[in-house]
């Protein structure tokens, strides 16, 4: 069959410019709209606080400078505790909870992909583990091990710090997150990479640890960053069990001035500690993401 | 003849309720080079998995030097360090470079040291012309350095026969040259291989006998002349047809 060449293919010359309005977001005019739109909002936020008529005293309230300074530095005078005495706390809370999550995640996550017929109860513990831990909020099993260790009576169990029984609540509900993101990080292994080393004569136990693992782990870099920036800010939670860290403390400082300013003090300190992370976290994606599409 | 070395005696396998391998017999012989061919689907790759241990068989037997490989007794590990294998997508390890790719077998599965291993692997990357790429990553070469290294990585562990699984269909028509050549050298060398291809005039050139699946069924095997030139089954005969 023979197409007429009129229908076939077309004799008209296309116009190959974009309509006027849709490049008004490109080029010095992007720049333009850019600065616009953030004057426009960012104005907006700072109306709220200057114009309305709560502004003026949730200024005082929150955002005295010194208020914030007075929370930031205790007075012994008062019996106001420093919230910067309080970081020390959160930090050691945060580094001893993130290294027991990433070895305890890792158990879980290789317990759950065995297949051994003799591991099968401890697959089944480690999934009825992670099901019970990614369920229940933190501040909950931060309660039950905080209030409940103590009263078990449990050897040195029972006579350990609240900021203890915190990391230990933080180590239960991260490591279920983490085994998680590591088995899926496991299974991201192409098979073949399996196949081959296998059919090298390495064990099940080497070709774990020679090849899967160590490329499972460089695809979940970036989400187990993600879980780490909130096991740090979640560090905060420990405070009902009244450990003094930072948050604590600015409670402390709240109900004793009756000025919330040190828990914007406690905030600041919170994105401080995270943004750093945060930042990276989005740079090693960027790159893994570059990475995979000069691959393709 | 020479040797047995590896022998499929009426090997079945299933995949569920599909039968891949309906009662296949073969003997590979030493210095023996047997090519599988038929169309994809026609079981050559399930029966080279078979052959590893890669694949559990549901009836029939396998056995390597006459030790039926289906007995409780033997380690599928042992097997396998003296079978090397290598696949359609080269497999290497992307996170290690092509040195420890090779070194990694040897090392790991054989217990041997490093700085004795060291030198013949650089040994086999310099017969493939590759000793200078010895420390890139896989992913820096082109899909024949790649599949070459793989060869290669597979003969470190000095193994006493090599099954290769369609090893050119994933190549680049440019690139199914050099690893052809490398392939053809073994073979000249006395490499025991049995080889699952597409390649028929290639096959033609190195084989000892061919071997042809249709179904789960071998069908006809013999030299490659009488497969080629003279086939006789008339399946064989529009496979045959079919690819030239």
């Amino acid at each position: 069959m023979t197409l007429d060449p009129d229908v076939a293919s077309s004799d008209a010359t296309p116009n190959l410019f974009a309509p006027r309005r849709s490049r008004l977001l490109s080029g010095r005019r992007g720049l333009v709209a850019a600065s616009v739109s953030s004057i426009i909002v960012f104005g907006a936020l700072f109306a709220v606080l200057f114009a309305t008529s709560g502004g003026a005293t949730l200024r005082a309230d929150f955002f005295s400078p010194h208020q914030m300074w007075l929370a930031w530095t205790g007075d012994p005078r008062l019996g106001l505790l420093a919230i910067r005495d309080g970081i020390f706390t959160n930090v050691w809370m945060f580094l001893l909870s993130e290294v027991l999550v990433l070895s305890f995640g890792l158990v879980i996550a290789w317990i759950r992909i065995t297949q051994s017929s003799v591991l099968l109860p401890f697959r089944m513990m480690a999934t009825a583990y992670t099901d019970t831990f990614r369920g229940v909020p933190l501040l909950l099993v931060v309660m039950m091990v905080g209030y409940g260790l103590p009263i078990l009576n449990f050897g040195f169990l029972s006579r350990q710090s609240p900021a203890v029984y915190g990391v230990m609540a933080l180590t239960l509900t991260y490591s279920s997150y983490v085994a998680e993101v590591i088995r899926a990080g496991i299974f991201s292994v192409p098979n073949g990479q399996l196949l081959a080393a296998r059919s090298l004569g390495l064990t099940q136990a080497s070709t774990m640890r020679l090849v899967i693992l160590p490329q499972a782990i460089r695809t979940v870099i970036p989400p187990l960053l993600n879980d780490f920036i909130s096991l740090q800010k979640d560090t905060a939670l420990v405070s009902v069990l009244g450990a003094v860290e930072v948050t604590r403390a600015a409670q402390i400082f709240q109900s004793t001035v009756f000025n919330e300013s040190g828990l914007v003090v406690a905030a600041m300190f919170f994105l401080v500690l995270t943004i750093p992370m945060t930042r990276y976290t989005d740079h090693l994606m960027a790159r893994d993401r570059a990475r995979r599409l000069v691959g393709s | 003849m020479s040797e047995v070395v590896l022998e499929f005696d009426s090997v079945v396998k299933r995949f569920a309720e599909n039968e891949v391998l309906r009662g296949v017999s073969l003997q590979l012989h030493r210095h023996e080079v047997v090519c599988l061919i038929g169309a994809s689907g026609s079981g050559k790759s399930t029966l080279l998995r078979c052959a590893n241990l890669l694949e559990t068989i549901d009836a029939g037997t396998i056995s390597l030097f006459d030790q039926p490989l289906q007995d409780k007794r033997i380690d599928p590990d042992l097997v396998r360090r003296h079978i090397g294998m290598v696949f359609q997508s080269f497999n290497l390890f992307p996170h290690l470079s092509v040195l420890d790719n090779i070194l990694l077998g040897p090392v790991h599965a054989l217990k041997r040291k490093r700085e004795d291993v060291n030198e013949e692997a650089l040994e086999l990357l310099e017969r493939i012309g590759l000793r200078a790429r010895a420390n890139d990553f896989p992913d820096r070469l082109s899909g024949g350095q790649q599949q070459r290294v793989a060869i290669v990585r597979s003969l470190a562990m000095k193994p006493s026969l090599l099954l290769l699984d369609e090893v050119t269909s994933a190549l680049d028509p440019t690139l199914v040259g050099e690893v052809l050549d490398l392939l053809r050298d073994l073979a000249h060398s006395g490499t025991t291989m049995l080889i699952a291809t597409h390649e028929m005039n290639f096959a033609r050139d190195v084989a000892h006998q061919i071997a042809y699946l249709d179904a789960g069924v071998l069908v006809e095997k013999g030299t490659p002349a009488a497969i080629f030139n003279d086939p006789q089954h008339e399946s064989t005969r529009r496979f045959l047809a079919r690819v030239s």
